[in-house]
């Protein structure tokens, strides 16, 4: 990584860790964890759908499975600890991707708009299940957690930072799967996999491990949300609109980047929370966060990142160029060394 | 000299199409073979056969004394048979350089170790030094001209150092400087050991490169032999030109 790459890493987790103790108003950090949720869950998303190009909708199934992984062991279970929850995670982790493993065996078969569809069917497919396994799931009366007993006063806190230590795992991984081999496979992988196939790429060992992990990192999330509002209902733990906001928050940051997932939970989520109390409880909100993405699209329609990057290079050129005396300035256009796309 | 490859009575069949029709040749090791056809003869779909991207219907295939049919592209790539297709097909995304290393055949193990390492920037280096792309290594393979993109495929698939070397229509849309180019670099290659099957249209390219030349018609083999011998067979003039 550049010293650029580092300092800006730092700057940001310790901004992030710096800022509970702002003493921010409770709706100020409620806020914050749901950022922080849709970071995380959009960089696990953008393992799948940004870098191997694979454009799954089902993630919110597996939302779900970490969900009803802790809500249904505390069915059982007394919550001795608050923390306890937490240190179960890897493991919710662990069945998410296991389950997910033959999942991605079978649709991962199909590509673009058909992978889309197989995995929509499994998000509605897993609500359906927790609809109708009443026996297990208690149907649409949904389940209780005990709830976390942590202090009133700085209730958010503990989630606010297992959140924060996800989201720089979730980037760990991306990052260092850009800095190795998996990295290139999964963009050959998405450029044109039967290619990639034909020059000896694995790539149903690489599509197959980016899909695990990244369930398994949704789950987890899944799993904190469940801990987070102690009670849940299939319709909000497999609920589409969480995969929708995956999607929407990697394209608007920018796609197979490790930064552009990030910005748009930020930009999305801050957005429509914020909206979300100035409207209340009417719906204009939802027109409003509509708005917001539509207007990002039109002015910026590769992301934000790629977007800025592309007019910092094209500015860089300009500048190269209005320096360069004139006899120099004929070099043809290849001699101008590119960036390379998406590497944010 | 042994045969690399052999091919014995396959079939491949699109509905009631059969476009490979119970084909059989043999390509000797280090030779320059030519596949030559009218356009549909099945050229292309043996190539996709013989390269594992499509299941023979029947029949066999063997490369190296091994009987590899149906066998998986990749797994072929590994064990030496690569090809490059009739329109250039890079990774336009990844930088030329990557362009190379993606195609290095690496194991499962090797996934987890540096995206470029020094060994495969040593190793790509020496390539476009060899294809003159050394120039633009740092370009996107999307910022290449077509020729450029059609050296820079072949250059790839030499990075896993194959045995034999599978070309669709080197040439095709090629100026004629680069074809000059393609050429010398399928003998530099072919001498240090490496055995071409080439399917092209260019008859003057075919002929001053290639022996031996099989002639496919309807997916059967009809002539096989001397490049000399080709032009003058009546099979292969009914085949070209309609009795």
């Amino acid at each position: 990584m550049s010293r650029l790459g580092v300092l800006r890493g730092a700057a940001f987790f310790a901004t992030l860790v710096a800022l509970p103790s702002f003493n921010l108003a409770h709706w100020v950090m409620n806020m914050a964890v749901f950022v922080l949720m849709f970071a995380v869950m959009s960089s696990a998303w953008n393992l799948v759908g940004g870098f191997a190009g694979y454009p799954s909708l089902g993630h919110a199934a597996f939302f779900g499975i970490g969900a009803y992984a802790v809500a249904l062991w505390y069915k059982n279970h007394e919550l001795t600890n608050a923390w306890h929850p937490f240190l179960a995670l890897p493991l919710i982790a662990l069945i998410a991707a296991l389950v997910g493993l033959p999942i991605a065996m079978i649709s991962m078969r199909t590509r673009a708009d058909v992978f889309a569809i197989v995995t929509i069917t499994v998000l509605f497919v897993a609500q359906t299940l927790a609809f109708n396994l009443r026996s297990i799931t208690d149907g649409a009366q949904g389940l209780a957690i005990p709830p976390a007993t942590f202090s009133v006063t700085t209730f958010e806190r503990p989630f606010y930072y297992v959140l924060t230590v996800l989201l720089a795992f979730a980037m760990a991984i991306t990052w260092a799967s850009m800095r190795s081999k998996i990295g290139l496979a999964l963009s050959s992988v998405r450029a044109d996999e039967d290619k990639a196939r034909g020059v000896g790429v694995h790539v149903t060992a690489v599509k197959l491990l980016a899909f695990c992990v990244s369930v398994g990192i949704t789950a987890m999330v899944g799993a904190i949300w469940a801990y987070y509002e102690s009670f849940i209902y299939p319709q909000f733990a497999i609920d589409p609109l969480i995969t929708i906001a995956m999607v929407l928050m990697t394209f608007l940051g920018g796609r197979a980047t490790l930064w552009g997932p990030v910005v748009g939970a930020l930009v999305l989520e801050t957005a429509q929370q914020v909206l979300a109390y100035q409207f209340g409880g009417s719906k204009i909100y939802l027109i409003a966060y509509a708005l917001v993405f539509l207007l990002v699209m039109l002015l910026l329609p590769r992301g934000i990142l790629p977007t800025i990057q592309d007019w910092l290079r094209q500015r860089r050129r300009r500048l190269a160029t209005d320096n360069v005396p004139p006899p120099a300035a004929n070099l043809p256009p290849a001699a101008v060394p590119a960036a390379h796309g998406g590497r944010a | 000299m042994t045969d690399l490859l052999i091919v014995e009575n396959a079939v491949k069949s699109f509905g009631s199409l059969r476009a490979v029709d119970e084909c059989s040749f043999t390509v000797a090791e280090s030779s320059i073979t030519a596949l030559i056809g009218p356009n549909g003869s099945g050229k292309t779909t043996l190539f996709n056969v013989i390269t594992g991207y499509l299941k023979p219907d029947a029949g066999r295939v063997s490369f190296n004394g091994r009987d590899v049919t149906g066998t998986d592209a990749g797994r072929l790539y590994r064990h030496g048979l690569s090809r490059t297709f009739q329109q250039a097909r890079v990774f336009p995304q990844l930088s030329v350089q990557e362009n190379l290393v993606v195609a290095g055949g690496y194991s499962l193990r090797q996934l987890f170790t540096r995206r470029v390492s020094r060994a495969d920037r040593e190793k790509a280096g020496a390539l476009l030094e060899e294809f003159r792309l050394a120039p633009v290594a740092d370009l996107l393979a999307s910022e290449l001209s077509y020729g450029q993109r059609k050296l820079l495929e072949f250059a790839a698939v030499l990075m896993s150092g194959p045995r034999l070397v599978l070309l669709d229509e080197p040439t095709a849309g090629v100026n004629p400087v680069m074809i000059e180019t393609m050429e010398r670099h399928i003998r530099e290659r072919n001498t240090s050991g490496i055995t071409f099957l080439i399917v092209e249209h260019d008859m003057n390219f075919v002929m001053r490169l290639c022996d031996p030349v099989i002639v496919l018609d309807r997916g059967k083999q009809i002539f096989a032999g001397h490049p000399t011998d080709v032009q003058s067979n009546p099979l292969v003039l009914d085949a070209y030109l309609g009795s």
